[in-house]
């Protein structure tokens, strides 16, 4: 055990938990990365390629080494950092990314045979023989590549997305953000404060240092219970703003639920849109490391990590007490965790300290102008090597301290693409001009990390920052602790003929780096790629700026010359089911009902998918054991007695306004001027580009009055492109639309008994052939005094009527339909039967308009009028359209058992079957129970010249050919009797 | 310097000593024959069959950055050739039959990996649509299969079928398809481009055009005029942008496009998946991330970012297709920079200015193009013909009405 | 991404549905000589600037205005949202009294 005194952890309860199967505890308070440290476990994964022993480097998000497989079964979560992972009871943790137990994994053989697998050795081998690439070599390098493991299985918890809107959007909850919070609550502004930490303080917890005369816990407390008090502050702890996007707007996610073993009732995540009129950046800094040779040891850690498990979590990095640490650094803040650790009587072989002026800040021994040049221990750092003036001397030491500096924690500055500054008086990357509008940046992420300079930095930026929104805001009154020297010298690498890591994770050394160069991959996007640097889970947190530096020196450039990595959404990982809110499985999408759904599903109906909406797809009756039994008796219904069909889904947009004739004479392709009132219309619309995209009826219900329908799948198209024709083009004409697609419900009314049918809920209203004919409407009353409208309208080739009452009538309409009916045969049809009927009666649909087709091709060319213009009536003139000689079809089997499938593409008897001599493919086919074989719709070039012609429909997917005879697209009632009757 | 085994073992065994650089950077001479403006997986195939192929010198290719900055090392890496439309299909399986020979053909191992891509369908109507493509793909030479439920549940058994608000009823797959390492396909055309004499020159950027009597005389550039007897443009994302220097307009509008990646796992998934019923599309590199994407953003943009609507959009459409990848995380997503044509199909044509071609507007769909466009466009400079699987490719098609849009969605490119 | 809309304020870009180039709203004359020519470069070319841009928008889940919105392209920056209506009319007109 290596626990410690002091620290923020709840030494009354201890939580007990295993990592690898074996039982440990720890307390409330800690990270599952201190919690095993305290139990003196260092070793705690692998490494990508080399699989190398790997221990705790970091104590936050910018872990690379200690990642594990966190929970079991269905919520297992890979790649989970132990250092963010807050200990609860009950937890479980295994390690990931190695074959056999972790101390011994048999891939550590790479390691041996890591000369073969310099960077980008694989853009090299591999290539013989061609086919061993898919068989052998990949899926080798597949399986000895990824990190953790997915469960394989659904996850089961829930999780939710939000917006929130602030004045003040504050990022970290370190002193730089708590100012900002203050400072910014206190003058009444609505402020966020999001801190990916599960604790508010950020680095102040890890520190000894008092603040205002207050232990710094204490003055944290005080001032989180200010902020708790104001209504107008919202804390958001075990929050990570991921992402920067436009306008002001941020993503976040809240881990509501992650400390505890499962989310009971709550949401595990949830994933916050916060839209902020402005942003303070307070995300803190990251320490640097300085590479030298075998530096990845566990053991092995950043020096502020080292002082932050110490003072935090009361834990210190060797397994036994009596170990020797020892620190290695190019800068002042390394000293303090000698100091802090000394503090805690934890012993400290020395600091050593590349700079020859190192200062001696305590009683410790001090290595001035020396480096740490080699490390020993199989499975945790048990020896290093000191080079001082050419002498190396290696001496026994359990845990090592590094640091190199800090970089600031700039990301979210550049999610807009702003670039990043090199500033060398701090030596490092700051925020450079072209971040996001209205972000603020302070504290430790603007080079102004030292508590009082944080604190300070934090309250202007907010005072700053509210006075763009004419906000006034005063400085608080807040400790300035004094700021203390911190000279650094730019130290970053010890050289080596060893391999010395930059980035952990991912297995780049020096070496790599020198390679990339040698091999002229020096831009630092060309050096990233070829070596895998900074693409690993933690991104190059801890890599990336070293890894420039080093390319810098070796390319003789200076670090902004050799260039800075532009940062990209997210600052961490965040799981895809949170990105997803949630809406998984049968939520995915919602569902839009007909209104007469619930009747329809009293009937049995069977429901499919048509876009958002659910129809009816047929209704099954006792004893019918196959769809087509069902289907077939469904459609022979219409022809011969009277069906019912929801016909809702279909787009309906009311058109009124005295300029409404102008206006629908410009965007139908035919003549809808001359269309008189009590009359309803087919009507075809192009694109302007002259291409069919829509086809439906435009009725005339007064003389400034229409009612025009799309189809289901083009409704809103339609719908957007009128107001389009209305607002940006015509202006001046005196029309209005509104859709009226969910207001009115729409029966389908087919069959020869039609109208006996309906002529039972009409109120005195003439439904005679004379006085209502075939393309008739009118509005009417039924059922006593139910307003409704009625189109004798007819997709079914029927004598037929569409009967329109508002929605909410709709169900008791059918209902009362079917009541009435009974005596005539009525039979409820859904879309598979209205299908048939259309395929029979030869109407283009979805498949024949799918925007490839112009109104030619379907045979309404003549339609689309020469005597006025409209939407793509100059288009559809072009040679391309024009010329297209392709026309629909009727096709019938030559051998009646044989099936048209929809998809085969039709060709000349005795012509190659291949793409230069297509001459067409089927867009549509059924059962046809009227003329009692499978027919179909299809294009065929020059198909209106070729009636009775033999063709070849090849369906190579199947390995199938059927001869298909051409026939008029018209297989019922050719002359349209019925529909007139 | 030829890379092999053999040599990957000989320089580990020596210190690496012996690498040389994968390609010069030379200064740009005073004029060449042929520039190539663009230093992405396209201009650089286009200067590698040149110099190859159609046996050309004195050629170079001038990125304004870094060789492979664009789309090439941006993508989602997928290859495959599963195309409906006569103007687009033999193209596209040319393409595929030059991947499949391409890291011998290079020298370099670009990861070529025949994995697979399975397109889903939700319905009859996609399946019915999905049956005259993969009809298209066997009439033009590809590979096709009609998968139903079954036998797709067995191949990926790990999508949702039981509880999905859009079930799955099966896919259309070209098992032939897969993916390539995006990166190592643009750094093996610029390594045997150099070695073919091949002049790179990075750091270059293009600021105008020199035109004289209708005629292309040679750019100017950040690095000093150079002198061209012909000059083709390869920046598909900024093809608007360049052309304008040129005094042309085109039927492009610039979007951009996201694409993410998740933290690296284990083996999931097989091949590349596309969901029928919502934006998203699904593969796994070889380090184990989950590469995946969905939909543009919708509106103009060069910013190379996008917004998080559609981060959630593609999320959810994940996790209604495979809720088991819910608790991978997202590592790292970016946007790329793509010229959408007014009919989803691309331009390999020449302009109205005497020796000045165009290659571009390939929408999101560049990366698979690469070998067949680079030789096609080759073939185009060398010849003045079209290649032969490439003629639909002209710019007067939206004069003359010859579109090739296999979305059926007009001239509305954020539909195609 | 918000756009200003000028009647609603501040709305989420997810409420509207994208279309492109505002110059979408000069359709040309169908009777000119031209008329052909003029249509292909109408609906088929674009200047597609990388910078200021003036672009429509259509608020569908919202009051079913279209705007035109000018924004920069490579910022995303918003510098101005009207009606489309008053912008297709040469001068803003007032609602004629009842």
């Amino acid at each position: 055990m290596t626990r410690i005194t002091g620290g923020l952890i709840d030494r009354g309860t201890s939580l007990s938990f295993t990592f690898d199967g074996k039982t440990y505890s720890g307390h409330p308070g800690d990270t599952l990365a201190s919690a095993l440290l305290a139990n003196g476990v260092r070793l705690m994964g692998r490494s990508f390629k080399y699989h190398r022993p790997r221990g705790v480097f970091a104590a936050g998000s910018e872990e690379p080494n200690a990642m594990v497989e966190l929970r079991e079964g269905a919520r297992r979560e890979p790649n989970t950092r132990a250092t963010v992972a807050e200990l609860y009871e009950g937890l479980v943790a295994k390690s990931q990314n190695r074959v056999g137990p972790l101390s011994c994994d048999v891939l550590a053989v790479n390691d041996v045979l890591s000369p073969f697998f310099a960077a980008g050795f694989y853009y090299k081998t591999f290539m013989w023989p061609r086919a061993f690439w898919e068989k052998l070599y990949e899926p080798v390098i597949r399986r000895a590549a990824g990190l953790g493991q997915l469960s394989m299985q659904a996850d089961p918890d829930d999780y939710d997305s939000g917006f929130l809107h602030c004045d003040l959007l504050v990022i970290g909850g370190g002193a730089a953000g708590l100012a900002a919070a203050l400072t910014a609550g206190r003058a009444g502004a609505r402020v966020l404060l999001a801190d990916e930490d599960f604790r508010l303080g950020g680095r102040l917890l890890s520190e000894r240092d008092p603040l205002g005369g207050i232990p710094a816990v204490d003055w944290i407390a005080g001032l989180e219970a200010e902020l708790d008090s104001l209504p107008n502050v919202r804390i958001l702890r075990r929050t990570t703003v991921f992402g920067a996007y436009d306008h002001g707007i941020y993503g976040a996610v809240e881990r509501v639920a992650d400390h505890l073993k499962t989310p009971g009732a709550q949401v595990r995540q949830s994933l916050w849109r916060i839209t902020a009129k402005r942003t303070v950046l307070a995300a803190g800094a990251t320490e640097r490391h300085i590479p030298f040779a075998d530096n990845d040891r566990p053991g092995i850690m950043l020096a502020g990590a080292m002082r932050s498990y110490a003072n935090r979590w009361a834990v210190t990095p060797q397994a036994h007490a009596a170990d020797p640490v020892a620190i290695f650094t190019n800068n002042d803040d390394g000293h303090r965790t000698a100091l802090d650790l000394m503090a805690q009587d934890v012993p400290v072989l020395g600091v050593i300290d590349t700079r020859s002026d190192a200062p001696k800040l305590g009683d410790y021994t001090l290595f001035p102008d020396a480096t740490v040049t080699g490390s020993k221990g199989r499975l945790g750092l048990t020896q290093i090597q000191i080079t001082r003036a050419g002498q190396s001397t290696w001496v026994d030491c359990a845990a090592l301290g590094v640091s190199g500096g800090w970089n600031p924690n700039v990301h979210l500055t550049s999610h807009h693409r702003g670039r990043l500054v090199w500033d060398a008086a701090t030596q490092s990357f700051l925020p450079g001009p072209g971040g996001p509008e209205g972000m603020h940046v302070a504290g430790a992420a603007a080079g102004r990390g030292q508590t009082g300079l944080a604190l300070a930095d934090g309250a202007k930026a907010a005072v700053a920052a509210l006075a763009q929104i004419g906000m006034s805001a005063s400085l608080p009154e807040l400790p300035a602790p004094e700021a203390t020297a911190d000279i650094l010298t730019l130290y970053w690498h010890v050289p080596s003929k060893k391999r010395a890591w930059v980035d952990f994770q991912n297995d780049v050394t020096v070496k790599d780096i020198a390679l990339a160069h040698q091999e002229n991959m020096r831009p630092v996007e060309h050096l990233k790629r070829w070596t895998t640097l900074g693409m690993a889970t933690d991104q190059g947190k801890t890599a990336n700026v070293t890894a420039l530096a080093v390319m810098a020196e070796l390319s003789g450039k200076s670090i902004p010359e050799t260039g800075t990595t532009i940062f990209r959404p997210p600052y961490t990982g965040v799981a895809i089911s949170t990105l997803g809110g949630g809406d998984s499985g049968d939520s995915f999408r919602p569902r839009r009902l007909t209104p007469t759904h619930s009747w329809a599903a009293a009937r049995g109906a069977v429901f499919t998918e048509v876009g958002a909406w659910m129809r009816a797809q047929y209704y099954p009756q006792t004893g019918e054991t196959h769809w087509r039994q069902t289907v077939d008796r469904e459609a022979k219904a219409v022809r011969a007695g009277v069906g019912l069909c929801d016909v809702t889904t279909l787009g309906k947009i009311d058109v009124q306004g005295a300029d409404a004739t102008t206006f629908l004479n410009r965007v139908y392709a035919n003549m809808m001027g001359t269309l008189k009132v009590g009359r309803v219309r087919y009507g075809l619309m192009l694109r302007e580009d002259g291409f069919l995209y829509d086809d439906g009826t435009c009725a005339r219900l007064a003389e400034d009055h229409y009612v025009v329908t799309t189809t289901t799948g083009n409704a809103g198209l339609v719908y957007r492109n009128l107001e389009f024709a209305r607002q940006c083009m015509w202006p001046e004409l005196d029309v209005h639309l509104i859709s009226t697609t969910d207001a009115w419900a729409q029966l389908a009314v087919a069959g020869p008994n039609a109208r006996s049918l309906l002529s039972r809920i009409v109120d005195d209203f003439d439904l005679s052939n004379d006085a209502f004919p075939f393309m008739a409407c009118s509005t009417l009353t039924i059922c006593n005094g139910l307003r409704a409208r009625l189109f004798r309208i007819s997709f079914s080739g029927e004598l037929a009527y569409e009967l329109a009452v508002p929605a909410r009538y709709g169900n008791a309409v059918m209902q009362r339909l079917a009541e009435q009916g009974a005596d005539l045969g009525v039979t409820p049809y859904g879309i598979e039967a209205l299908s048939v009927l259309r395929i029979e009666k030869g109407h283009a649909a979805g498949a024949e308009l799918n925007g490839q087709t112009t109104a030619d091709m379907i045979g309404l060319g003549m339609m689309v009028s020469r005597k006025k213009d409209s939407i793509g009536a100059v288009m559809s003139r072009r040679d391309g359209l024009a010329q297209d000689s392709r026309r629909m079809v009727g096709l019938q089997p030559v051998e009646p058992t044989h099936t048209v499938t929809p998809g085969a593409h039709l060709f000349a008897q005795g012509d190659p079957q291949d793409m230069a001599h297509d001459q067409g493919w089927i867009t549509s086919a059924c059962y046809s129970p009227h003329v009692g074989s499978s027919i179909g719709l299809g294009f065929l070039l020059q198909g209106d010249n070729r009636m009775g012609e033999i063709v070849i429909a090849a369906n190579p997917l199947a390995g199938e050919t059927t001869q298909l005879r051409i026939v008029p697209s018209h297989f019922v009632d050719p002359e349209g009797e019925r529909l007139r009757a | 310097m030829k890379f092999s085994a053999l040599r990957v073992v000989k320089e580990a065994l020596t210190g690496h000593k012996g690498w040389k650089p994968l390609w010069r950077n030379p200064q740009p001479q005073p004029d060449y024959d042929i520039v190539i403006v663009g230093g992405g997986g396209h201009g650089l195939a286009t200067a590698y069959y040149l110099a190859k192929t159609f046996g050309k010198a004195r050629i170079a290719v001038l990125e304004k950055g870094w060789i492979g900055s664009g789309n090439v090392g941006r993508n989602t890496t997928i290859v495959r050739s599963n195309y409906l439309l006569p103007g687009n299909q033999p193209f596209y399986e040319f393409s595929m039959k030059l991947w499949e020979g391409l890291e011998q053909e290079l020298n370099f191992n670009a990861m070529v990996s025949q994995r697979g891509i399975i397109n889903l369908f939700h319905t009859d109507a996609q399946r019915d649509a999905f049956r005259r493509r993969g009809n298209a793909m066997h009439l033009s030479g590809a590979d096709a299969v009609l998968l139903d439920r079954d036998a797709l549940r067995q191949k990926v058994p790990f999508l949702n079928y039981d509880n999905a608000r859009f079930p799955i009823k099966g896919g259309l797959w070209q098992p032939r398809a897969g993916t390539a390492r995006h990166d190592g396909v643009a750094w093996g055309y610029a390594r045997g481009a150099d070695m073919l004499g091949v002049d790179i020159i990075q750091n270059c950027e293009v600021t105008g055009f020199r035109i004289n009597a209708g005629r292309v005389r040679g750019v100017e550039t950040t690095r000093g005029y150079i002198g061209a007897a012909k000059v083709g443009v390869a920046v598909a994302g900024s093809s608007s942008r360049v052309m304008a220097m040129a005094g042309q307009r085109l039927p492009i509008e610039s979007h951009v496009l996201q694409a993410f990646v998740s933290e690296g796992l284990k083996p999931v998934i097989p091949g590349v998946i596309t969901f029928g019923a919502g934006h998203f599309y699904i593969s796994q590199s070889d380090k184990g991330g989950l590469v995946f994407g969905g939909d543009i953003d919708g509106y103009n943009s060069y910013a190379q970012r996008g917004n998080l609507p559609v981060v959630e959009d593609v999320a959810q459409g994940g996790m209604a297709l495979m809720p088991m990848i819910g608790r991978a995380r997202l590592l790292r997503s970016w946007g790329g920079l793509v010229d959408m044509s007014m009919d989803g199909s691309p331009i390999i044509d020449r302009t109205a200015i005497d020796g000045l071609y165009l290659n571009g507007g390939w929408c999101y769909g560049g990366f698979k193009a690469t070998p067949a466009s680079g030789f096609a466009f080759a073939h185009l400079l060398a010849t003045d013909r079209p290649h032969e699987t490439a003629t639909a490719y002209r710019l007067d098609r939206f004069a003359t009405g010859h579109v090739i849009d296999e979305r059926g969605a007009g001239a509305q490119p954020n539909l195609h | 991404m918000l756009i200003p809309h000028p009647l609603l304020g501040l709305r989420d870009a997810e409420e509207f549905v994208y279309l492109g180039d505002a110059s979408l709203m000069q359709r040309p004359d169908p009777d000119s000589p031209t008329a052909l020519t003029d249509f292909c470069d109408y609906v088929f070319l674009r200047d597609n600037p990388a910078g200021v841009h003036r672009e429509l928008w259509f608020h569908e889940q919202g009051d079913r205005s279209w705007l035109v919105v000018t924004r920069n392209t490579l910022t995303h920056e918003i510098l101005g949202a009207e009606l489309a209506t008053d912008a297709a009319r040469p001068t803003v007109t007032q609602e004629p009294s009842a």
